[in-house]
């Protein structure tokens, strides 16, 4: 049964995507560790620093496109989800510093004993446990997102109304991390970290490690993606974007299949978070803004919603754009974003990875018919519109 | 209204004094209203006799103020929703068109074939012989043969018709309500259409909205015209047409 529903994952695009990253995953650590720093093919740390967080954004992307382009869930709140699992990650990485603090609280972390806290809160017992923040990394992001979507779609919240409510979430998120006595360091957030399973988090080693992990990872939720949206289950996904009201009279419980699909996908983001923070060294109340979460669907939309690997190829494209702006014209990079975003909307609306294909349709069909003329073989196949039908 | 409620107990959709309004105004008022099992019928009526209100109520869209629904006399349809109702064995065919765009017609049928619902059996569903052959039977009964690997987007407003009457089917329900099926079609299609209708309702009750009367002329059944969300007159095409009140509201002289 399992076997079966892994196996119908493995279509063509998408086995390209996982051997890509699988390569990536490979050869990038690779040539920072093994080559010589002088040497053409050597890739320096910094680099690969900001290729990995790239694809914990790429993870992100592609969690926003389970739920927004195969079940028209427009979440504008997903940023939420991704801190959330980067908090988990931040509270294992700031138990393990133990007495090296500047205050040497062995117990307390630095900003706890700053706000004279005398004992640590309920919530972050059992977190200097690896295994117990990796569990708080899928299940504190995937209760979030069963709660907010129990009620939601119970109460058939749709549309530009969920958008509203989603984007309030993350909102109020991020003012309630803002204050000191949540106990999750309040503005500074959580940092300095020092080791990550007894390793060194800044070590070269280290940072090569967790960069394979980010794309291993990413290629995993890009299977399981793969698999859920190619089921009978994706095909219903579909359905309920475009119809919902004919899946609820064929019988379906459609908030029981938003609500799925919506725990996936936060835990999706909830395990980029988590990837995300040893590599940038940093986590604050600013993951939560609402100007995060909307960048998440421009990255989605300009990549191509719907079609999984899109939102990869998007969230590294304009991450990349976005570096190389903010360091050549500081100024500009919103305005360019904001251009990007519209000039996809107008000349792209299916996003890059879309209108290759339908590129490529186009081509075939046109070759085709072009060669049933040429040849005149068999001219009841000639068909003036096959481009046109080819859409 | 004694007669009504002799029928109740062979009946398999019974509608007793339901009532609703909205906003103040009354949509439905008092209505009573029973279908047999195995029985087609039509309803006609004037715009904004309830006639879509009604199948709102009977599909769990819409609760009645007041009044008894029930199927197959036993279950209460007013305390449940559209998924259970579906499950019940209730099928309803919307106004405009609803299908699957983005599916083929293959696809829009498997989907709508009566198999387990809930998210996993779902996700680990696979095409199992018996329902290849039974979606491969309903794709003849509704003429898309050979049109199965098409894109529902691109059948003609007709076929849509017929897509959507395919999936009901493939539903296996008791009861199919069937709104306005032959609107934008042409003779041609209109005429299959009733042939088809005829057919299904062989097998079970087919409630059909319609507002063609040559169509209903032509599936020759018992028709019902609602006028103002009652029942106005009941009973054989002729009869009712030839009813003073239903010339009155609906036909005009």
């Amino acid at each position: 049964m399992i076997t079966g529903f892994i196996l119908r994952a493995l279509e063509g695009k998408i086995v390209a995507m996982i051997v890509v990253l699988v390569g990536i995953a490979i050869l990038v650590p690779a040539l920072n560790l093994l080559t010589p720093p002088d040497s053409a093919f050597h890739i320096p740390t910094y680099a690969m620093a900001l290729f990995g967080k790239y694809l914990c954004y790429a993870l992100l992307a592609l969690a926003l496109d389970l739920v927004w382009g195969y079940c028209g869930i427009l979440s504008l709140g997903h940023g939420a989800f991704f801190a959330l699992g980067g908090y988990a990650m931040g509270m294992y990485l700031m138990r393990q510093i133990g007495p090296r603090g500047v205050y040497g609280n062995p117990v307390l972390p630095d900003f706890m004993v700053f706000l004279n806290y005398k004992e640590l809160p309920w919530f972050w017992y059992g977190m200097d446990w690896f295994v117990v923040a990796m569990a708080m990394v899928l299940l504190v992001p995937g209760l979030l997102a069963f709660v907010f979507g129990w009620f939601a779609f119970r109460s058939r919240v749709n549309g530009v109304y969920l958008s509203i409510i989603t984007q309030a979430m993350t909102y109020a998120l991020m003012l309630a991390f803002f204050r000191n006595d949540m106990g999750f360091g309040g503005n500074n957030g959580l940092t300095d970290f020092k080791d990550i399973l007894g390793f060194q988090v800044q070590a070269d080693g280290t940072r090569a490690v967790l960069f394979a992990l980010s794309a291993i990872m990413l290629a995993l939720c890009l299977l399981v993606a793969s698999a859920i949206t190619r089921s009978k289950f994706g095909k219903v996904l579909v359905g309920v974007r475009d119809a919902e009201s004919r899946v609820r009279f064929l019988g379906f419980r459609v908030e029981n299949i938003k609500l799925f699909t919506f725990v996936v996908s936060a835990m999706f983001a909830g395990i980029a978070g988590a990837l995300f923070v040893p590599q940038v060294g940093i986590i604050n109340p600013g993951e939560f803004a609402p100007a995060n979460s909307i960048e998440i669907v421009v990255w989605t939309a300009v990549g191509g919603r719907g079609t999984l690997i899109g939102p990869i190829i998007g969230a590294v494209l304009v991450n990349a754009g976005k570096s190389f702006f903010t360091g050549a014209f500081p100024e500009f990079w919103l305005f360019a974003l904001g251009g990007l975003f519209i000039a996809v909307t107008l000349f792209l609306p299916k996003g890059i990875v879309d209108t290759i294909q339908h590129g490529f349709r186009v081509r075939k069909a046109m070759k085709a018919a072009a060669e049933a003329e040429k040849g005149r073989v068999g001219t009841d196949a000639v068909n003036p519109s096959a481009a046109q039908a080819a859409e | 209204m004694n007669t009504i409620a002799e029928t109740r107990t062979k009946s398999l959709l019974y509608l007793e004094n339901v009532s609703v309004s909205f906003d103040g105004f009354k949509a439905i008022n008092s209505l009573s209203f029973v279908v047999e099992p195995g029985e087609l019928r039509a309803i006609i009526g004037p715009n904004g006799a309830g006639k879509t209100t009604m199948m709102d109520i009977i599909t769990g869209k819409t609760r009645p103020d007041s009044g008894t629904v029930l199927f197959e006399d036993s279950i209460d349809l007013t305390k449940k929703d559209e998924a259970d109702i579906a499950q019940l064995g209730i099928g309803r065919k919307f106004q405009k068109p609803t299908v699957f765009e983005s599916h083929t017609v293959w696809d829009n049928l498997e989907l709508a074939l009566n198999r387990d619902r809930g998210v996993f059996g779902t996700l680990f569903y696979r095409l199992t012989p018996e329902d290849k052959a039974r979606i491969e039977e309903i794709l003849e009964t509704v003429r898309l043969t050979h049109r199965a690997e098409e894109y529902a987007a691109n059948l003609s407003h007709g076929q849509k018709q017929w897509l959507e009457i395919g999936m009901l089917l493939a539903q296996e329900p008791k009861l199919l309500l069937v709104d306005e099926p032959v609107a934008g079609m042409t003779d041609a299609e209109t005429a299959e259409t009733a042939i088809l209708l005829r057919e299904i309702a062989k097998t079970r009750s087919v409630v059909v909205v319609e507002h063609d009367m040559g169509f209903i002329r032509d599936l020759g059944v018992k028709v019902t015209c609602l006028a103002e969300g009652a029942v106005l007159a009941e009973g054989s095409i002729d009869f009712v047409s030839s009813d003073p009140k239903v010339i009155e509201n609906y036909l005009g002289r």
